[in-house]
C-alpha cells in the first residue's frame, strides 16, 4: 500500500513510527532536550505515557510491561541525568533478554561534545548493556533507525536497544512515510535485509542442524536418567508447551531456573523446583546424577552450575539456546542446538516416540525433597512460607509476581508455584534490588485486569519506594508484600555463614514506618505479624481491588530467617550448607 | 589478558572483520575487546570495494577456547558483516613500518640505504642528518629490520599494523 508521503517534524515521526509499532503506553519522564517530543506526545491521546517519580522507575516498568506483556516496552528520558538514570534498567534488561526500545533526547548536533548542560554520551554508558545504541543526529535517518530498534529489540535473542535522538533532529522536517513492521523488516535495500540475508544472531538464527537434532534424539533414547533445565528462553521463546510435552514423552524431571520461573506449571509432578544456590534437593542431586542433561534458553549462570567443572559431571550435556555465544561459554557441552527454543522443541518432537518411562530415576530424583521444609518458630513469628501461602491461597491464581532482590526472591520463587510464562517477573541476571515496585506498575499497565503482587524486602523497597506515588496517582491497586527483617537479609545471611556474623552495615534499624509511608502516598498501609491479620489484610486488599488503591502489607519477621537450601558459591551443587 | 608472548597456552590469532562504515564502530569493536580483557596487538582499519563498508585486521593473543567465544560475541555487534579466524597458512599478513634513523655521515647514509635494499624497503626521505625509510612485510620482517637499524639509533618509528588477506583458491 503506497501512501503519500508527508513532512513531518522529527517528534511527530518518531510518534508516528510508534504507532507503526502498536505502541500504546509509554514510560518515561521529560525535560528540556526531549521537550519537542513531549510536545508532540500531548496531540496523541492515543497513547498513554506514564509518568513516574524517577527515571529508573520508568526503565523498570517499561521492563515489566514488556516481560508481563511479551510486547515491546518504551520509556522516554530527557538527556543527561535523565538518561544515566536508566541505566541500571537498561542493564536489567539486558541481563534477563527482556525487548525494550529507550529513547532519550540529547542535546543539540551544534552542542555536542561541549560539555553542555545535561549533555552525557549515554550510547557510549549503555554500549556494554544494549543489543545496539543508535545516535540519531539527522532527522532523515530517525524513521528507519526506529524501525530497527524495534526489530532488534523483539527479535533473536530479545534485549534492550537505546535510541539517543539530538534534539534539532526532533524539530527539523523531513518526508515521512508509513511502513509496516512486516515491509520493514522484509525491506530491500536496508540494513535490516544485510541483518536478515546472513542470518545476523541480533534478528535471528541459521537454520536448525537437522543432524545434531538426529543426535539429541539418539542420545534420549539411550539416556535412562534425564534431566531438562527450564530457562528463560522457554519463556521468552513461547515454548512452554512444547517443553512440557517433551519432558512428559521423556518423562524426565524438570529442574527450573530463576529466569525459567512460570514456563512449567510449578505443581506438575515432574518438576523439581529451582536449581542452583538456592535451588532443591531434589534439582541439584538430579543434576549432579543425571546421564544426560538437556538444558533449554539458560545460559548456566554461576548461580545456577555454582562449580562449572562439576556440573552435571555423569551428564551428557546438551545445551539449546538462541544465542551462539552463549554455547560451551559457562559449561562446556557435548551438543548444542541453535535456535529458537520453540522451533528446536517442536522439529524434536517429530522425533521422539511417545511411552518412556524412567519409574527408578525419578524415584531416586523424588526421594529428595523438591520444596524447603521450615520450622515454625515457637513465639509464633510469620515464617516466609506462611506469607507466600496465604497469599497464594488469598490472591487470584493468574497474579502476576514481581519481586525485588534478596531473600524475598528466593522464597518467592521457591513457595510460589507459577502457572503461565510472564507470572514471574524478577532480575535474575543482574540482581537489581529495587527493580520491584517499577516492574509491578509497567506489569499493571499492560495487565489492568489481573493482580499484581509486589514482593519486597525492606531493603529493596527503600531504595525505590518513591513510585508509590506512580501507583497511587494511576490507581493501580499493586499489593506490596514487604518481607521486613530490619536488615539486608541474604547479605546478612552470608555474612552469618561465611563472615563469623559480623554484621558489617547490613542492619537496617531505621524508619521509615512502612505503614504511615503507604499512607502518605495515599495508598493503604498495614503493618502485619500473624497469620490471622496477614489473611485479613491480603482479603481486604483483594477486596477493594476496585477502589484502585495500592496496598503496602509490613510483614514483621524474624531477623534470623534464611533461605534454604544453599550451596556456597564456586562449591559443588550437592555441597550444602543449609538443607 | 594481557599479551603474554611467552604464555604457552596463548598464540597469535589474526582476526578479520567487516562493519558498516559509520560513526561508532570503532568503539564498539574495541570496547568489545578490552571487555573482555583482550589487549589489542594490532589493529588496521580501512574501507572496501564498497565505501559503506570498513574492514578490520585485528590481532591479539588467545586460546582457542576463548577465541572462539569472543569472535561469537562480535558477530553479535549490529554493525558487523563477518568475522573470521584467519589461518596464517592460507593467508598473507603485512604491515608498512616507517622507521627515521640518524645517519650522520656518508658511510652510515650508504649502510642504511644498503640494509634497506636487502629488505625491499625504501627511502622516502633523507636530511643531512637522517634518514627516513619504509619497509613492507610480515612483523617478522620488520622486527629484523627494526634491529638492524637500531644501532644507527632511530628518531621515531611508526607501524600501521598488520592487514590481513586470504589466499586465492589453488
Amino acid at each position: 500500500m503506497n501512501i503519500i508521503s508527508r513532512k513531518l517534524n522529527g517528534s511527530e515521526i518518531l510518534i508516528q513510527c510508534l504507532l507503526e509499532q502498536g505502541v500504546d503506553t509509554i514510560f518515561g519522564y521529560p525535560g528540556g532536550a526531549i521537550l519537542n517530543v513531549y510536545d508532540k506526545l500531548y496531540d496523541h491521546p492515543e497513547i498513554r505515557h506514564i509518568l513516574t517519580a524517577h527515571e529508573q522507575g520508568a526503565s523498570h516498568a517499561a521492563d515489566g510491561y514488556a516481560r508481563s506483556t511479551g510486547k515491546v516496552g518504551v520509556c522516554f528520558a530527557t538527556s543527561g541525568p535523565g538518561s544515566t538514570n536508566l541505566a541500571t534498567g537498561v542493564a536489567t534488561a539486558y541481563m534477563d533478554s527482556s525487548p525494550v526500545v529507550f529513547i532519550t533526547c540529547n542535546v543539540n548536533t551544534d552542542l555536542i561534545g561541549r560539555d553542555s548542560f545535561q549533555e552525557v554520551d549515554i550510547t557510549g554508558v549503555t554500549l556494554p548493556i544494549t543489543k545496539c545504541s543508535y545516535i540519531v543526529s539527522n532527522v532523515k535517518n530517525l524513521a528507519d533507525t526506529v524501525r530497527e530498534a524495534f526489530a532488534v529489540a523483539r527479535s533473536g535473542r530479545p534485549g534492550p536497544v537505546l535510541i539517543d535522538i539530538q534534539k534539532n533532529a526532533t524539530a527539523d522536517e523531513c518526508e515521512y512515510s508509513p511502513v509496516t513492521p512486516e515491509e520493514f523488516f522484509t525491506g530491500k535495500n536496508t540494513r535490516m535485509e544485510r541483518l536478515r540475508s546472513t542470518h545476523h544472531p541480533a534478528i535471528g538464527c541459521p537454520e536448525i542442524d537437522m543432524k545434531a537434532l538426529d543426535d539429541l534424539a539418539a542420545m534420549i533414547e539411550r539416556s535412562e536418567k534425564p534431566l531438562m533445565i527450564c530457562g528463560g528462553g522457554v519463556v521468552r521463546s513461547g515454548a512452554s508447551e512444547e517443553f512440557r510435552t517433551l519432558a512428559e514423552r521423556i518423562d524426565s524431571p524438570i529442574a527450573i531456573t530463576v529466569m525459567g520461573g512460570g514456563a512449567v506449571h510449578g505443581r506438575h509432578p515432574l518438576v523439581t523446583g529451582m536449581i542452583g544456590m538456592h535451588g532443591s534437593q531434589a534439582s541439584n542431586m538430579a543434576c549432579d546424577a543425571c546421564d544426560l542433561l538437556i538444558a533449554v534458553g539458560c545460559r548456566f549462570s554461576d548461580r545456577v552450575t555454582l562449580n562449572p567443572a562439576g556440573f552435571a559431571k555423569n551428564a551428557k550435556r546438551v545445551h539449546i539456546d538462541i544465542d551462539p555465544s552463549e554455547i560451551d561459554k559457562n559449561i562446556k557441552t557435548d551438543l548444542h542446538i541453535i535456535g529458537d527454543a520453540k522451533d528446536v522443541l517442536t522439529r524434536l518432537l517429530a522425533k521422539i516416540k511417545e511411552g518412556r518411562t524412567n519409574d527408578g530415576w525419578k524415584n531416586y530424583v523424588f526421594s529428595f525433597r523438591r520444596e524447603t521444609e521450615y520450622d515454625d518458630p515457637e513465639d509464633g513469628t510469620l515464617t516466609p512460607k506462611e506469607i507466600l501461602s496465604a497469599a497464594a491461597e488469598i490472591l487470584p491464581q493468574d497474579t502476576i509476581v514481581t519481586t525485588d532482590v534478596g531473600q524475598h526472591q528466593m522464597w518467592a520463587i521457591q513457595h510460589f508455584k507459577f502457572d503461565y510464562p510472564g507470572q514471574l517477573i524478577t532480575s535474575g541476571g543482574f540482581g537489581t534490588m529495587g527493580f520491584g515496585l517499577g516492574a509491578a506498575i509497567g506489569a499493571q499497565a499492560g495487565n489492568p485486569e489481573k493482580t499484581v503482587l509486589h514482593v519486597t524486602g525492606d531493603g529493596s523497597f527503600r531504595m525505590n519506594c518513591n513510585e508509590l506515588a506512580t501507583e497511587e496517582f494511576y490507581k493501580m491497586p499493586i499489593i506490596t508484600l514487604l518481607f521486613n527483617n530490619s536488615t539486608l537479609g541474604m547479605v546478612r545471611q552470608w555474612q552469618h555463614l561465611i563472615y563469623k556474623e559480623r554484621y558489617s552495615q547490613t542492619t537496617l534499624d531505621r524508619g521509615p514506618d512502612f505503614a504511615k509511608l503507604a499512607e502518605a502516598y495515599g495508598v493503604h498501609g498495614v503493618v502485619v505479624r500473624d497469620v490471622a491479620t496477614l489473611r485479613k489484610a491480603l482479603t481486604d486488599a483483594v477486596a477493594s481491588r476496585s477502589d484502585g488503591l495500592g496496598w503496602v502489607i509490613d510483614c514483621r519477621i524474624n531477623i534470623d530467617e534464611m533461605v534454604r537450601p544453599m550451596v556456597g558459591g564456586n562449591s559443588f551443587i550437592t555441597n550444602f550448607m543449609l538443607y | 589478558m594481557q599479551a603474554k608472548e611467552n604464555d604457552q597456552n596463548l598464540k597469535r590469532y589474526t582476526i578479520i572483520t567487516a562493519m558498516d562504515n559509520e560513526a561508532g564502530v570503532l568503539s564498539q569493536l574495541a570496547h568489545l575487546f578490552s571487555r573482555k580483557g583482550y589487549n589489542i596487538e594490532t589493529i588496521a582499519a580501512g574501507w572496501t570495494v564498497d565505501q559503506n563498508v570498513t574492514r578490520f585486521t585485528i590481532e591479539i593473543y588467545s586460546d582457542e577456547e576463548r577465541i572462539k567465544l569472543l569472535c561469537s560475541q562480535l558477530r553479535k555487534l549490529v554493525p558487523i558483516h563477518y568475522v573470521e579466524i584467519l589461518d596464517p597458512s592460507k593467508s598473507i599478513r603485512r604491515e608498512l613500518m616507517m622507521v627515521r634513523v640518524k645517519a650522520e655521515d656518508r658511510a652510515a647514509r650508504n649502510e642504511v640505504i644498503q640494509i634497506c635494499n636487502i629488505f625491499r624497503g625504501s627511502v622516502v626521505d633523507i636530511t643531512p642528518d637522517s634518514i627516513t625509510v619504509s619497509v613492507t612485510g610480515d612483523d617478522q620482517k620488520t622486527g629484523a629490520f627494526e634491529e638492524l637499524l637500531k644501532e644507527f639509533g632511530i628518531i621515531d618509528l611508526a607501524r600501521t599494523g598488520i592487514v590481513a588477506i586470504e589466499r586465492g583458491e589453488m
